[in-house]
């Protein structure tokens, strides 16, 4: 192992910045307490920490990877700069007037969320560029001067410049952002046409914006960031995770700071992914459960599956349409509000309901006795067994059944007339079942049938729930990774190096432009190999090309994979077919008498990773070794069971115990039900397969 | 025996079943008003034909509708006729949701061979024949074909005269086919999650459940109910119409936890394709009447049952046979404003003033104005929406669709979509009605016909002769306006041509003002002005505010 085979991967989280370090003896990992003030004090602590156990030296670190919910905190919390969007006479309120519908049918005093940028800071300039970006109303060049001097006299820190149809014709952003420069060399200024040169005002628009909101901070972070490392003597290059789940440089990410968003999450995703194309499984549905929120993914053939378009900072219940929908690339995940905190209630119909409402780590939930009074997900849990109460996080967390109890009683049991027990059953099974409805809307959404997935089940909370959930979506193989606890600090370290260039380049399949779409497909590759060569240089990558296309009249397009070459007028043929196929793929059928046509493209290269070493699955040889036998509470049979417990640590390979178990460890405890039987396997993960499937 | 979690969790899981039937329909549908709109609903009911769930999707006009569709079914079809791997259909105005473009189809449960309950769903399609879609029709007759109740399939086979009957009447055969066969897919897709619910709490029919959700629905709805003071409260509204103007009365009787709507007094029928059919008129009296008193029980004939709402056959809002019905949803997207203004008087702070509320949805026929030019004609639709009214403490919604849930369409892909400039489409100054919580503000839109073309727009627009009027003390909102931006003014009604090199302008209303505007947050004036949504001398005159030591 060379000095560049050293890497490590760094990832802040609400609460915790995880750290691993991949060594020539294995992979490190620490948790240490996120620093709010100076994220990059613990970020080095951790690393030190993590270095320190595996014994080498700071200096000898050879990549630093770092992914971060920073840019998401910033546009929820609305931290961001003061700063001024500049657009197309007309369109002054695009960002307001969102989609003009209700995320909320039946909410009388619905409140929408307020635009990033309030009504007098945008400013607009009498200019239009047509549909296929020819000039129908041309700027002219002083009123960009009058208008960058108002600007620059206003003293906003940052710009975003958003004109209609920039992205088929950039040269009013262009001359709109020197003029800009001209008067203020170094304000931050951000252009529609580079950030998200895509068809579709208000998701270009709040991409270009949400950038230019964070690009001050994060680019002064990044800096003291990269400066703390260099100062303790790493004088490794840093990478950034984007949302896409691919690496870009430092650089970059200062400039294009939007695309960071949920690079934690994304991070995640490619753990479980790894683990997919080690155990060789084509279909997996990842599944990451922590505090707060639970989160779905689905991975096919090794690749998490992406999507061009990602609705951040949800501000109503977790609801579609209640975020700021951006149009970066990013890794598809469905995020629910369901957690170990996640309080239950009981609704206006004598129902009990579980979250979004969070108890989070303050108060926490009633079992934590830091003075919550509600019952709670973890609390239902401890009730049912499921959880050992003197051995939570590893005894750090002393956990107070009586107090899961007495909040279960007073606020559930009581007003259902029932056992607390049944109250804590009622409790777990309405958020397994939230979020088994949850991912079977979004299977469905892609056209899939969620019965042939695998799962991959990785957080605190996960292992805890996966199995019933796996029950209750007719999977049959669960798999539960080890390190689970730091998945997304580990899955940066097998990301690839990636960069996905995007374009709005309107083609009609009757009309098609070869050469048009040529000389686009050359410069998105030109752009996106750039950024990816910051990276590797002569390693090997990969180049693909998506199309974007629908039906004419349709109103959302869907992915369509092409072939990434140079195209001519006969190979219309040859897309059509592919459109077809996909288009037959999620809706079962295609469509005569309509025109297909192309929207979006999308071209990604991407550094080609190493296969991960093939794990031969056991299917258990050896019965483990109990521990001893503690009772819980089986869902499916709606009893009391007593289950074995065995320790995660002596699951070795080949390993096996029948359901009902409860395998302990550390971070969490995974819950095996009757229904299932645990295999460890080579790679230290557990498998769970159905005992009657064959 | 289920127990009673037993039962929460499987209603729970009944309203994600039919949320994913909406979705795949909603996916698989070929019409506009489908995918962008959400124009579409899909509901499970038990063998009596009670419906225990339905999607919440964009459309509140099928909420009743759809509720009391099975009933309709089972009565003209005949319980002993009714069979496994049937389908069945119909889109008759008057027994669906209003208008000949919805189809709803209706697929019966079977489960061990026994008949348990029913899957429905509706949808609009592209196309029905007739005049299209349009308020021009004399009779229902010219709107299109009526499919009366009928087998769309019996025992799996699909009826093939039925199949080239449609196919020989509608402008898009494989379109208009395609929906019903995808609205039967849906059906199939959600039978087979109820019957792995079914298998998993191992239970063979649906009664036990359904006793329970509607049982638990009613008594909820019944206790809101309840909660409102007894009294009589009679509104009155009048509003733009086709060729006059239209009264929409509506008396409120609340006694206990009964509450009865009736529209007694409202004018009569049009002669125009604006006619409400009963069944659309109910559907948005409830669901304004639910918002404001159970906005949280979900949907189903326990919560709907409560709330008896009628109109007197002939009136404008219970149209007779056969009077033309296509643009029902112009009408029926007022109902809410009425109703609510009833209930104010009884529940004073907790509905909104007035709003825009009917939308402003714009198809554009593009023609080249040279017809040998060889330039394509073209057709363009677009969703617009005024301003919703002030709520009693929060501002309303600027631009946004109440009651419907429509979306609007990106500007930029409108303009791939055909030769048109759309040169504006941003907030309209000083459109929200002022009061101590402001209107919503309508928006205006302008658009002009690219090179060589004209357009034709078919102008179908309320509010213009009566703006939303404000609630206590609140002044109403900013009147529509149609017009060039040369200022020529043009009808709210109607097919008018654009000619090249002339803007249309759209000027939506603004929503009604609630509560006296010299009430308003000094702060809050100044913010509208300072936003350039309230102009200094507005300020002056309508909320007293001189500036900033007022």
């Amino acid at each position: 192992m060379t000095r560049s085979d050293i890497r490590v991967g760094v990832d802040i989280g609400g609460t915790f910045t995880d750290v691993a370090l991949d060594h020539p003896g294995g992979t490190a990992t620490c948790k240490v307490l996120t620093d709010y003030a100076e994220p990059e004090r613990a970020i080095l602590k951790g690393i030190e920490i993590a270095a320190q156990n595996a014994r080498i030296p700071l200096s000898d670190i050879g990549q630093v990877i770092h992914g971060t919910t920073l840019v998401t905190n910033a546009l929820i919390e609305r931290r961001g700069a003061n700063m001024a969007f500049i657009t197309t006479e007309g369109f002054r309120d695009v960002i307001e007037m969102r989609s003009e519908n209700r995320f909320e049918q039946y909410d009388l005093n619905l409140q929408l969320p307020k635009p990033l940028v309030p009504r007098k800071h945008r400013f607009t300039l009498n200019e239009r560029v047509g549909p296929k970006g020819d000039v129908l109303l041309a700027l002219d060049p002083a009123e960009t001067q009058q208008m960058a001097r108002r600007i620059v006299e206003s003293g906003f820190e940052a710009v975003a410049i958003g004109l209609m149809h920039a992205y088929a014709n950039d040269a009013h952003e262009r001359m709109m952002a020197d003029a800009l420069k001209d008067l203020s060399p170094d304000l931050s200024v951000s252009l529609s046409s580079v950030i998200s040169p895509q068809m579709r005002e208000l998701p270009r628009f709040n991409t270009v914006i949400a950038n230019a909101y964070v690009q001050p901070q994060v680019s002064a972070y990044l800096n003291r960031l990269v400066t703390k490392l260099r100062g303790s003597g790493i004088n490794a290059p840093v990478f950034m995770l984007h949302s896409g789940g691919g690496l870009i440089s430092v650089e970059t990410a200062s400039e294009q700071p939007v695309r960071l968003l949920e690079s934690g999450p994304a991070g995640g995703a490619i753990f479980a992914a790894e683990f997919a194309r080690a155990h060789g499984i084509e279909k997996v549905m990842s599944f990451d459960m922590g505090g707060t929120t639970a989160k779905i993914c689905l991975i096919e053939n090794g690749s998490p599956k992406t999507a061009s378009t990602f609705e951040v900072a949800r501000t109503y219940r977790f609801k579609k349409g209640s975020g700021m929908t951006v149009s970066t690339p990013v890794v598809e995940m469905v995020e629910i509000g369901a957690g170990g905190g996640s309080i239950a209630s009981i609704d206006q119909m004598g129902r009990i309901q579980v979250g979004p409402r969070s108890a989070a780590s303050e108060p926490g939930p009633a079992c934590y006795q830091r003075g919550g009074v509600e019952p709670t997900v973890t609390d239902s849990n401890l009730v049912l067994g499921r959880l050992d109460p003197d051995n939570f996080a590893g005894g750090e967390i002393p956990l107070s059944v009586d107090n899961a109890f007495t909040a279960l009683s007073d606020k559930i049991a009581s007003a259902q007339g029932i056992e607390v027990t049944e109250a804590a059953f009622g409790v777990t099974e309405m958020v397994d079942e939230n979020m088994a409805n949850a991912a079977r809307v979004h299977t469905v959404e892609n056209g899939r049938d969620i019965e042939h997935f695998t799962m991959i089940a990785f957080g605190g909370g996960a292992p805890l729930h996966a199995c019933r959930l796996c029950e209750k979506l007719g999977i049959d193989a669960l798999l539960i990774p080890p390190g689970a606890g730091v998945g997304s600090a580990i899955g940066f370290l097998r990301a690839p190096f990636s960069y996905e260039a995007t374009r709005g380049l309107f083609q009609t399949l009757s009309e098609f432009d070869a050469g048009a779409v040529n000389a686009a497909l050359q410069a998105m590759e030109v752009e996106a190999r750039e950024f990816v060569e910051q990276g590797v240089r002569d390693g090997r990558t990969t180049t693909s090309l998506t199309a974007f296309m629908r039906y004419a009249g349709q109103g959302w397009e869907i992915p369509v994979p092409l072939p990434h070459k140079a195209f001519s007028g006969c190979d219309v043929d040859e897309i059509l077919t592919a459109f077809e196929e996909a288009y037959r793929t999620l809706f079962g059928r295609t469509i005569d008498g309509l025109a297909p046509e192309i929207t979006n493209w999308s071209l990604t290269v991407a550094s080609v990773l190493p296969e991960p070493d093939a794990v031969h699955r056991q299917n258990g040889r050896d019965a483990a070794t109990i521990s001893r036998t503690r009772v819980i509470y089986d869902a499916a049979l709606r009893r009391d069971v007593e289950a074995q417990e065995v320790e995660r640590r002596s699951m070795k390979s080949g390993s096996a115990v029948d359901g009902p178990a409860v395998i302990v460890e550390v971070e969490t405890s995974t819950i095996v039900t009757s229904a299932y039987r645990a295999i460890g396997q080579p790679d230290g993960c557990l498998l769970l397969i159905r005992k009657d499937a064959s | 025996m289920p127990s009673a979690i037993d039962y929460q969790i499987m209603w729970n899981r009944l309203i994600a079943v039919v949320e994913e039937q909406a979705t795949t329909l909603i996916r698989t549908a070929f019409s506009t008003s489908v995918r962008e709109a959400g124009d579409l609903s899909a509901g499970l009911f038990d063998r009596q034909g009670r419906m225990m769930a339905q999607a919440v999707t964009g459309t509140p006009g099928h909420v009743n509708a759809m509720a009391e569709s099975v009933t309709h079914f089972v009565r003209e079809i005949g319980m002993q006729n009714i069979f496994e791997g049937d389908v069945f259909i119909t889109n008759d105005p008057w027994l669906g949701t209003g208008h000949l473009h919805d189809i709803t189809v209706v697929t019966p449960v079977f489960r061990k061979g026994l008949h348990i309950g029913f899957f429905a769903c509706t949808a609009h399609v592209v196309d029905i024949g007739g005049r299209g879609f349009g308020p021009d029709a004399g009779e229902v007759y010219e709107e299109g074909l009526l499919i009366p109740i009928t087998k769309f399939a019996e025992r799996g086979t699909v009826n093939p005269l039925l199949i080239s009957i449609i196919r020989a009447n509608v402008r898009t055969p494989d379109q208009t086919v395609g929906d019903m066969y995808s609205l039967a897919a849906c059906n199939e897709a959600g039978d087979r999650r109820l019957q792995a619910m079914l298998d998993e709490f191992g239970i063979d029919d649906l009664e036990g459940l359904s006793d329970f959700l509607t049982e638990s629905s009613r008594k909820a709805t019944r206790e809101a109910i309840s909660n409102v003071p007894d009294g009589t409260y009679r509104h009155t509204m009048t509003v733009d119409g086709y060729d006059q103007p239209v009264e929409l009365v509506v008396t409120l009787k609340v006694d206990g936890d009964r509450l009865n709507a009736d529209f007694s007094g409202t004018s009569g029928m049009s002669a125009f394709g604006v006619n409400v059919p009963e069944v659309y008129t109910r559907a948005y009296a409830c669901y304004g009447l639910k918002c404001a008193i159970a906005p949280s029980v979900p949907n189903n004939t326990g919560s709907l049952e409560p709330f008896e709402i009628s109109a007197p056959e002939g009136c404008i809002l219970a149209a007779k046979r056969p009077a033309p019905v296509s643009v029902r949803h112009v009408l029926g997207h007022l109902v809410p404003d009425v109703v609510l203004g009833a209930l104010h008087q009884a529940m004073p702070g907790t509905v909104p003033a007035e709003g825009a509320s009917a939308l402003w949805n714009i198809q554009i026929s593009a023609r080249p104005c040279d017809p040998d030019s060889g330039l394509q004609n073209a057709e363009i639709l677009m969703f617009n929406s005024g301003g919703t009214g002030a709520r009693p403490t929060v501002d309303g919604l600027s631009a946004t669709a109440f009651p419907s849930g429509v979306s609007t369409m990106s500007v930029e892909a409108t303009e791939h979509v055909g030769p048109i400039t759309v040169w504006r489409k941003d907030l309209r100054e000083g459109s929200g009605g002022a009061g101590e919580t402001r209107g919503g503000l309508g928006q205006v839109i302008e658009i002009e016909a690219r090179a060589g073309y004209d357009f034709w727009f078919n102008a179908m627009f309320d509010r213009v002769d009566n703006p939303a009027r404000g609630r206590d003390g609140g002044r109403p909102g900013a009147a529509g306006r149609v017009e060039l931006t040369d200022g020529t003014p043009l009808k709210s009604k109607g097919r008018q041509k654009v000619r090249n090199g002339q803007r249309l302008r759209l000027s939506l209303p603004g929503g009604g003002g609630f509560g006296d505007p010299e009430k308003r947050d000094r702060s809050q004036v100044a913010a509208d002005i300072e936003a350039g949504v309230v102009s200094p001398s507005r300020a002056a005159k309508d909320y007293g505010y001189s500036g900033e030591n007022s």
